[in-house]
């Protein structure tokens, strides 16, 4: 379980972050979402010591990690995995001494004991056989898989991801998704994952958290988020007509009502951009 | 203000590096792997300049040895000294902030745009003391090592052209090289180099790591690396000269 309480952040005078709290639970997706700028990647590199808060601190399982020193917080860092946004493989390695390197770095295992995990880890992103490639001739989706796999090689306590979807296509992002969820459950992970992608917010999000300018405006679970009467919340995640529609019909799904100001003649509206399917030409 | 705030870093940074290495395999790995770049990967550029520096020196001094009073041999004497005292550490090193200087820069600076540096300190490793150290210390050892090199090809490559010129004949020129030799020289040499070696390792080293921005901004920390690299070497060439070179 990470616990984050009263974190503020500032560069310059700028206030970035503004005594933001909250507890992510262990075997489960903590989103963290929020407009560009809303202060969300600062508040994820405060929890894993990228940046040092100006104020509050981050507990690992009871643990002050913001008071910690030296070698007490590298500890901790073994027990982190990080997905970063653009991936953050090292270029002038192949994808198996990338992910190899966490296991050269803290284990003492036998290069054999050590080629098993990696091919292990390559085989639960489903991966296989690109073990001699290197980061340049990977899709990006692929990038991303093979860096999920160097941050879960250490089996970690802990797992960030920054951005996992940017600049992956719905199909692609959908598969990164799963594989976060299902890493979660398997391995009882405390996962903590930065998104904008509203699909992530609907399938993997059992806490999400909502930062608006610095400052927590919502949180809650993905079930709470349909009928959330925050206006800020409702306007960032269902931005579109269409994500609109959506929600209304996962309302009616859960409810069999649409609780909100919405017409239902609206989204039956032939000319309407709905989910709900044209009728049977036959 | 930003000049001292620079120069606190760097101090910051050097203090940084020394901390206990997680894994001394991996650390002596990445010391191996900058010996090779550093000193292998500059050692082709560093033998093309020093012979055609050894190379000039001679055509250049017999130009101006225009005496009959003065023996052929001093010729040889004056480019061993000059090669030995400037050209082979100085100008070797100048060079070398360019090809070995850019490149730790560019590196780093790639590796903190990427992100990569930021996944290593996830990791729980020690950046500082993983990425900079080895550098610093391979370059402690190859510099001085190429500057030796150097030295022995700018002399035979003084040799090479006085002989094909018909300047100089071969046989003279080695005894002018035996003539009046002070070993102290080489020392001298030596020291510069490494004062040099760590001028070059470390001002490209700060500037990469510290780097903000994307491409654009690696390719500015590069060149800022190499110019103020240079410019230190000079400073650092005259200051040691003053103070090592009886000049009464």
């Amino acid at each position: 379980m990470i616990e984050v309480k009263n974190i503020q952040k500032s560069f310059a005078d700028k206030t970035i972050i503004q005594d933001v709290s909250a507890v992510m639970k262990a075997g489960q997706c903590n989103l963290i979402i929020g407009a560009s700028g809303s202060g969300k990647t600062v508040l994820m590199k405060c929890m894993v010591g990228l940046f040092e808060p100006d104020g509050g601190e981050v507990l690992y399982s009871g643990h002050n990690f913001t008071t910690m020193k030296g070698d007490d917080k590298t500890e901790i860092r073994k027990e982190i995995g990080m997905l970063f946004q653009g991936s953050a493989l090292f270029d002038s390695l192949n994808v198996e001494k990338n992910i190899m390197f966490p296991l050269s770095m803290f284990t003492k295992w036998s290069y054999r004991k050590k080629l098993e995990r990696v091919n292990e880890v390559l085989a639960r992103v489903n991966l296989p056989d690109v073990n001699r490639k290197f980061p340049a001739e990977l899709s990006g989706g692929m990038k991303k898989r093979v860096a999920l796999a160097r941050a879960i090689v250490l089996n970690p306590k802990y797992l960030f991801c920054d951005e996992p979807n940017s600049g992956l296509d719905p199909q692609t992002s959908l598969v990164i998704d799963k594989l976060i969820q299902e890493i979660t459950i398997e391995y009882n992970i405390t996962t903590v994952v930065n998104t904008h992608d509203m699909n992530s917010v609907m399938e993997i999000g059992d806490y999400i958290l909502y930062m608006y300018k610095g400052n927590k405006e919502w949180e809650g679970t993905n079930k709470e988020i349909i009928f959330s009467k925050n206006q800020l919340l409702n306007e960032f995640i269902f931005a579109s007509e269409f994500l609109r529609d959506a929600k209304d019909m996962r309302m009616l799904e859960e409810t069999g009502k649409i609780s909100n100001e919405r017409n239902m003649d609206e989204l039956l509206d032939k000319d309407a951009p709905t989910l709900v399917p044209p009728p049977d030409p036959e | 203000m930003t000049i001292f705030s620079d120069i606190g870093r760097y101090l910051m940074m050097i203090k940084g590096m020394f901390s206990r290495p997680e894994n001394a395999r991996m650390y002596w790995k990445e010391f191996i792997h900058q010996c090779t770049e550093i000193g292998f990967g500059s050692l082709g550029i560093v033998a093309i300049i020093s012979v055609f520096i050894g190379a000039v020196s001679t055509i250049q001094t017999a130009y101006q040895l225009v005496s009959p009073l003065i023996p052929p041999s001093t010729i040889a004497q004056i480019v061993r000294d000059t090669v030995i005292l400037e050209f082979a550490p100085t100008l070797v090193c100048i060079v070398l902030a360019g090809v070995a200087g850019s490149r730790i820069a560019s590196e780093l600076g790639n590796m903190r745009v990427s992100e990569q540096i930021d996944a290593l300190e996830i990791m729980g490793i020690k950046t500082k003391t993983y990425l900079i150290l080895p550098k610093i210390v391979a370059a402690m050892i190859m510099i001085p090592l190429l500057v030796v090199i150097a030295m022995a090809l700018g002399i035979y490559g003084g040799r090479l052209a006085g002989v094909a010129s018909g300047i100089i004949s071969g046989s003279i020129y080695d005894k002018g090289l035996l003539e009046f030799f002070v070993p102290f020289n080489v020392i001298f040499a030596l020291i510069k180099s490494y004062v040099f070696a760590f001028i070059i390792s470390s001002i490209p080293a700060f500037y990469g790591y510290y780097v903000k921005g994307g491409a654009l901004e690696i390719g500015r920390a590069s060149t800022k690396a190499v110019v103020v690299s240079c410019i230190l070497i000079l400073f650092a060439d005259y200051i040691l000269s003053a103070l090592l070179l009886p000049t009464s």
